[in-house]
């Protein structure tokens, strides 16, 4: 079967308004204009950019605004109801690649995803890095001890120095390509922002 | 051209054309303001007397018809009982909250319901969403009285902070009233949208936006029409009804002082009131006057000045102030970056809020669009937007975190706050006791990690679970908000691939039965109008249906022998002989006969596209394969 190879490889969808042939993940069909379903695509396809960890924040916003001029539901307030859900899914799976890409350790995942690294971040909770291990027990316990807001300020300005640290030598392990270095950058990252969140947390209690 | 579906002026859609223009609505806790937007250019709709504001104020008549606006308001005098005011400070709110707050307003509860809060007035039990239906039926008649025709259509503001009960319960208001709500815009929002529009401002902007019963501040991100919020905060029960409340006290402590202490009745705490917030309105413009009240037989008098007024409402500046700063954190933006700061509502009016405002921000802020009709405005520039197309974008985002309850109270957050929508988010749980059948779900929305600080918006429960031992089912709980901030809820046990359709009850709203009842027994033309939303989608769809199949005939109709597209054809025109008819099922009836007729060319159009992609792919696959040797080599 012919047809049933093609869509297969997901190079052809049918479409479901004229039901003619339609390229995957273009979000219209190029005969009758009607949306498609949004399919499955990683953040960076979906807008449309290259996969790097830096990302180019303008041009992101550029490209998101142009598809949700065209996906966004207030498009479709006077279609059928069914363009207008798929335009609804549209938006979310738009929207939800737009916040990946916007948030470093999201985007880090993704990539280490993309390349293959599923288990980055399964193991929820648990450190295997001796030495990350070491840092969050020492950082935990600054945490803990901090009984003033001046105390709780200087954990949370040292866990959010050690945020945008973490971040540059994320960058720094994908642009040399080195993905074990990565993976292990990003489990740090994922730590350190999530001890920066408690620290804030902290300060505005003791504040 | 083949075929001529339509005359100018008769477009066959739901939405048909300049004869319904659908309006933008301000439903104030105080006032409500409803404007309708033509080319881009949006006005007031406003009474005989120039009157844009209608007060949010209804009374009720023995026969318990509904009187709305300015008459309301002076029957507070002869019956305050009758008489409700800031009724938007209860939509979606259950009997717990009210109690709360009931000892400082002037409402009664009924207490017989469960639920849903309702109120008597003049001796019935009303809902707020009732009482705000009945507002909006009064907003509906001005505008058809301003505009000559019927409006059924409407885009309606709600606060940036309404969660999703408050927001359902404002969308089922206007249903009862008969219009159909193309959208709720949050009111930062929209009045950004105005002002935007306006001016082709550019960069981050600031949205503080103070009414009578809500405070909400937005962060947005304008560029060339698209209005993208970054951040939004607040507080949905805080407004300048708060700081009418103190003055009211401070007026009552007087009075008591002068003549005695007698506790004050219901009715008489309703006009003291109504003199509190004259007396702060007034001192926004004046420094100092002196303000009479005449209950019954008895006169007091108040001498009271803006100094006073402001130390009573500083505490309530400051935590605008508070929530400001908050928001601003969440954003990570400092004020120096915010280029201008629209102030929107009536307690903007208030020079200790401005002042407040220019100092956290050092600059002044924007007020050059009266700030009590700004909302409507932009509603109305919305409102167009969608019916006629437009360029400008509204990008919204969810004002409070949405999560379930897990084990021991703690929430676990789906969605958090400042979320882009509409989203869809899913998580799995799974079951914690060996062979436990069922599972309840939670539903709350707010800030806290521990269930009873947030919102109770729904309870579920997902039944049919198959026996398996603690741990082993994997139940899938997915949220979706759709662009009106709306909250759907399913859930669905995956290791078996059992699905559940679960109805979510809203804690504090209405169901849909009850919905739908009381749409059945408010709306004259109920029925009709339900008939002629569903006539409408069948023209729509089949519209659509003719519109593709016309637009693979252009592409793709030299797969046709001249017979073939000749019975295509003249499916199509069978489609568009029943499009401008009334029957529904006719028209349905034609529709599929024309997917039915298209079926082979469909089939065709399909092996002439896989044949095209085919070739593609071969050729990628040889170029990939030589990219490989010399990566080899």
């Amino acid at each position: 079967m012919m047809m049933a190879e093609a869509v297969e490889n997901g190079a052809l969808l049918v479409c479901w308004s004229c039901r003619g042939p339609v390229a995957a993940r273009e979000p219209f069909c190029a005969t009758c204009g009607a949306v498609q379903p949004p399919g499955a695509a990683d953040p960076f396809a979906r807008l449309g950019l290259a996969p790097n960890f830096e990302i180019d924040r303008a041009a992101l916003d550029r490209r998101y605004f142009d598809l949700q001029r065209r996906l966004h539901p207030d498009r479709f307030a006077t279609k059928s109801p069914r363009e207008r859900a798929l335009s609804q899914r549209q938006a979310a799976a738009l929207n939800e690649a737009y916040e990946t890409l916007n948030d470093p350790l999201a985007r880090a995942a993704s990539l280490l995803r993309l390349a293959g690294r599923e288990a980055v971040f399964e193991g929820q909770g648990t450190i295997a890095d001796p030495a990350l291990l070491m840092e969050a027990m020492e950082m935990r316990e600054a945490l803990e001890a901090a009984s003033t807001a001046v105390e709780a300020h200087a954990v949370a300005s040292r866990a959010e120095a050690d945020v945008i640290a973490a971040r540059g030598a994320l960058a720094e392990a994908f642009a040399g390509n080195d993905l074990d270095g990565a993976e292990r950058l990003a489990m740090r990252l994922r730590y350190l922002t999530k001890l920066a969140e408690e620290a804030r947390l902290r300060l505005r209690e003791l504040a | 051209m083949l075929l001529q579906i339509h005359e100018p002026g008769q477009t066959p859609l739901p939405h048909e054309g300049h004869k319904s223009a659908a309006v933008g609505i301000d439903l104030g806790t105080t006032n409500s303001v409803v404007a309708v937007s033509e080319a881009g250019k949006a006005d007031v709709l406003r009474d005989e007397h120039g009157r844009g504001l209608i007060p949010s104020v209804v009374c009720y008549a023995e026969d318990g018809s509904a009187i709305v606006g300015e008459d309301a308001r002076r029957a507070l005098l002869d019956r305050p009982d009758a008489v409700v005011s800031s009724i938007k400070r209860l939509m979606g709110r259950g009997p717990e909250e009210v109690k709360a707050l009931a000892g400082a307003l002037p409402y009664q509860l009924d207490t017989k319901t469960e639920g849903m809060v309702r109120l008597v007035v003049g001796g019935r039990s009303l809902s707020p969403v009732e009482i705000s239906a009945d507002i909006l039926r009064a907003v509906k008649a001005r505008a058809e009285a301003s505009l000559g025709h019927a409006v059924t259509r409407a885009v309606v503001t709600v606060p940036a902070y309404f969660d999703d009960g408050a927001r359902t319960a404002t969308r089922d208001a206007a249903r009862l009233a008969g219009l159909e709500v193309l959208r709720l815009v949050a009111e930062p929002t929209a009045a950004a949208l105005a002002y935007g529009l306006d001016s082709g401002a550019e960069g981050l902007y600031a949205v503080f936006d103070l009414g009578g019963g809500t405070f909400d501040i937005s962060l947005l991100h304008l560029e060339k029409g698209v209005f993208q919020v970054r951040a939004t905060g607040g507080d949905a029960a805080l407004g300048g009804d708060d700081i009418d409340h103190r003055v009211a006290e401070h007026f009552l402590a007087e009075r008591a002082r002068a003549l005695g202490g007698a506790h004050p009745t219901q009715a008489e705490v309703k006009q003291v009131l109504a003199a509190a917030r004259l007396a702060k309105e007034c001192l926004s413009a004046q420094l100092r006057g002196e303000w009479v009240i005449e209950l019954g037989s008895t006169m007091s008098r108040h001498p009271f000045d803006r100094a006073a007024l402001e130390q009573i409402a500083e505490p309530f500046v400051a935590r605008t102030v508070a929530l400001t700063k908050a928001v601003l954190a969440d954003a990570a933006v400092a004020p120096s970056e915010v280029k201008g700061v629209v102030l929107v509502g009536g307690s903007t009016r208030m020079p200790i809020v401005r002042r407040a405002v220019a100092a956290l921000f050092g600059r002044e802020p924007l007020a050059d669009i009266n700030p009590e009709e700004v909302v409507a405005v932009g509603a109305a520039l919305q409102a167009e937007a969608l019916t006629s197309g437009s360029d400008t974008l509204l990008l919204d985002v969810t004002p409070l975190s949405l999560g379930v309850e897990t084990m021991g109270g703690i929430v676990e957050t789906l969605i958090p706050r400042n979320t882009p929508i509409p989203v869809a988010m899913a998580q799995e749980f799974t079951t914690w006791q060996d062979g436990q059948d069922a599972m309840l779900i939670h539903v709350v929305q707010g800030e806290r990690e521990m269930v009873d600080l947030c919102r109770s918006l729904a309870r579920f429960a997902l039944a049919g679970i198959p026996p398996m031992v603690a741990g082993a089912a994997r139940i899938r709980v997915a949220f979706q908000v759709d662009a009106d901030g709306l909250l759907t809820v399913s859930a669905r046990e995956a290791t078996t691939g059992i699905e559940q359709r679960v109805e979510v009850k809203p804690s504090y709203g209405l169901t849909e039965d009850e919905m739908a009842a009381m749409l059945r027994a408010s709306l004259e033309h109920g029925e009709e109008d339900m008939l002629a939303r569903l006539l409408a989608e069948a023209r729509v769809e089949a519209e659509r249906t003719l519109l593709a199949v016309r637009a693979a005939l252009t592409a793709d109709s030299d797969l046709l022998s001249s017979g073939e597209r000749a019975a295509i054809e003249s499916a199509m025109e069978r489609v568009a002989a029943q499009l401008p008819g009334s029957d529904r099922d006719a028209i349905a009836a034609a529709a599929a006969a024309l997917e039915e007729a298209t079926q082979v060319f469909a089939e065709r159009r399909m092996d002439r596209g896989i044949k095209g992609a085919l070739a593609g792919v071969s050729v990628d696959r040889l170029e990939a394969g030589l990219a490989g040797k010399s990566e080899a080599g």
